[in-house]
């Protein structure tokens, strides 16, 4: 086979790219207000499912300590609202953004010294401190109880907050949230094909050899570590005013379960496979929940049914079957 | 001034002496040989050298500088590469990709996280030459947990050596491989290492292999260097044909 004379994204890939963004930009004229909103939540979801998978898949390390930087960043906006009373979204961005960040870089300088269980239950662990101060420190988060987060205004003020709030979050709230998910996935997308992306791969792959062609190992994880809680403080920025309550949820280890079935569910060796993981995901426990009170039984089945069966994740398993439907044709 | 200089170098496990009070030099642009039975301590002196493992007792020098408490990435940099006796290699990756990273490495790109790799055509073509150089031209797009034993074996060298090091040390680079790819490799590095002007030290018990290819010879037993000398010399040293039960 010839040399690659230039390596870019196939057309192919391209226009999957862009029909599947012109049916995301189409959901809110042709969906209901319901549908829209929880196709909101999955986007959210998907963010945070692609920072995990940073990790997760491109670096080798699992983490079970992600709700600590979505709930941190969930806490920084309601905290933001309660005593700075600023409602613009930019500035829960940011505030989720560097929450997220700061909570990372300190979690990661110790966790990255560590791999795989070792890892996998520090960050855990770490996570579950920041879960206990949410609870502890009841009169500044609200304990159990939250804190509420009005919604906000968009683009520096330029979308006020209307009086009708479904709409506004099925429609003006749902196209910032594509928007932000959209400049996510690309960076994530960029990152992982740039030099800094194939040294995390080749971590991932040979630490020891990754050692020997220079990388400075310990500090490349760090840095993806601090990238990985940066996009997930972004979920956890555009979650909270969706959901308009900071709980402690979200900073509980089942929720950092749920971002890792999300990205397995998916695939966790392809890039789209978190995103089609967190979305699926995102609708079966809405519909679980909605129909049996044994919903988590249910989930359980499909994460146990979805190891055995589909390793690969749904963008894997779609993957070699349209491989093996080829080889047929 | 050699370009490397271990001066009584030890290195203790347990009660196992694998390096005991070693003293060796390289000159530039020389091949030498690093041979003994097993648990010589060959793979430990290589280990010490590279950073993968830290001395007990002794310095070593690299073009005068003393590295001996370097981490691995600054001794890289200061032009000391390897590669290892039990393949070591990005196996999800192609063999483009493998020897890239080594690129990128040595060009100070490897932190670059806001551009793309496919995006650097220089660092392609590069890639592509040294892959050429090591007859892995055509292999660029393979991964390499899917190469033959042979390839693997090369790619190995191939990543060392796209760091562009002065001395590059090869931790038995023909194991595992037949009689005839041995030569087949064997050729390809000495090719490499003579024309671009590198010093190699060749960790290898194929004594032919050693006495074909080698400028020096280094004899270690027990950890510690028996004899050190041309191949002609070596060949008629008592105690190394003794030791390889050759002569």
């Amino acid at each position: 086979m010839n040399p690659p004379r230039h390596s870019s994204p196939g057309a192919a890939s391209l226009i999957s790219v862009g029909l599947l963004v012109a049916v995301l930009l189409a959901v809110p004229s042709v969906a209901s207000s319901y549908q829209t909103i929880l196709l909101s939540y999955g986007l959210i979801m998907a963010i945070a499912a692609l920072a995990l998978n940073l990790l997760l898949g491109y670096t080798g390390l699992l983490s079970f300590g992600h709700s600590a930087y979505f709930g941190a960043a969930a806490y920084a906006v309601a905290l933001t609202v309660k005593y700075l009373r600023v409602s613009a979204m930019e500035a829960f961005l940011a505030g989720g953004l560097v929450a997220g960040g700061v909570i990372a870089a300190l979690f990661g300088f110790v966790c990255v010294r560590y791999t795989r269980i070792f890892f996998s239950i520090l960050t855990l662990a770490l996570s579950q401190v920041l879960y206990s101060l949410a609870l502890k420190f009841f009169w500044v988060t609200g304990g159990t109880d939250g804190i509420r987060v009005p919604t906000p205004s968009l683009l520096g003020g330029v979308i006020r907050v209307p009086e009708d709030k479904v709409v506004f979050l099925a429609h003006d709230y749902y196209y910032y949230v594509l928007i932000v998910f959209l400049l996510c996935a690309g960076l994530v997308w960029l990152i992982v094909h740039s030099p800094f992306g194939k040294s995390l791969q080749a971590i991932r792959d040979n630490e020891v050899r990754a050692e020997f062609v220079g990388i400075r190992v310990r500090r490349h994880r760090w840095i993806a570590f601090v990238i990985s809680g940066m996009l997930t403080g972004v979920a956890g920025a555009l979650w909270a005013p969706l959901n308009g309550l900071a709980t402690p949820d979200v900073l509980y280890w089942p929720f950092s379960g749920e971002l890792v079935f999300m990205t397995v569910l998916g695939g966790f060796h392809s890039f789209a496979g978190p995103i089609v993981g967190a979305v699926a995901f995102n609708y079966l426990k809405t519909y679980a929940v909605g129909r049996t009170e044994y919903w988590q039984l249910l989930l359980g089945v499909v994460l146990v049914v979805l190891v055995l069966v589909m390793p690969d994740g749904i963008v894997g398993t779609a993957a070699r079957l349209a491989r093996g439907l080829r080889r047929a044709g | 001034m050699p370009l490397l200089a271990a001066e009584g170098l030890e290195k203790h496990f347990g009660d196992t002496r694998a390096v005991d009070g070693v003293d060796l030099a390289i000159d530039e642009k020389r091949l030498v040989s690093l041979v003994g039975s097993n648990g010589a301590g060959k793979t430990t002196l290589v280990n010490l050298i590279t950073g993968l493992v830290r001395p007990d007792g002794g310095r070593i020098f690299f073009q005068g500088r003393d590295v001996t408490a370097l981490p691995v990435y600054e001794r890289i940099r200061s032009g000391i590469a390897r590669s290892f006796q039990i393949v070591n290699l990005f196996d999800g990756l192609t063999g483009l990709d493998n020897v890239r990273l080594a690129v990128f490495s040595r060009e100070g790109k490897i932190g670059h996280a806001a551009s793309l790799a496919e995006g650097d055509p220089e660092a392609r073509a590069e890639a592509l030459e040294v892959l050429g150089e090591f007859g892995l031209g055509d292999k660029w797009d393979v991964k390499a947990g899917g190469l033959a034993q042979g390839e693997r074996k090369l790619l190995d060298v191939a990543v060392a050596y796209a760091l562009r090091p002065k001395l590059i040390l090869l931790d038995e680079p023909t194991s595992g491989v037949g009689t005839r790819e041995k030569s087949s490799i064997m050729d390809r590095i000495e090719s490499v290492v003579r024309s671009h002007g590198l010093s190699a030290v060749i960790v290898e018990h194929d004594m032919d292999v050693v006495f074909r290819y080698s400028d020096r010879i280094v004899m270690m037993h027990e950890g510690r260097v028996l004899a050190e000398g041309p191949p002609n010399q070596i060949i008629r040293d008592e105690r190394v044909a003794a030791i390889l039960g050759r002569r």
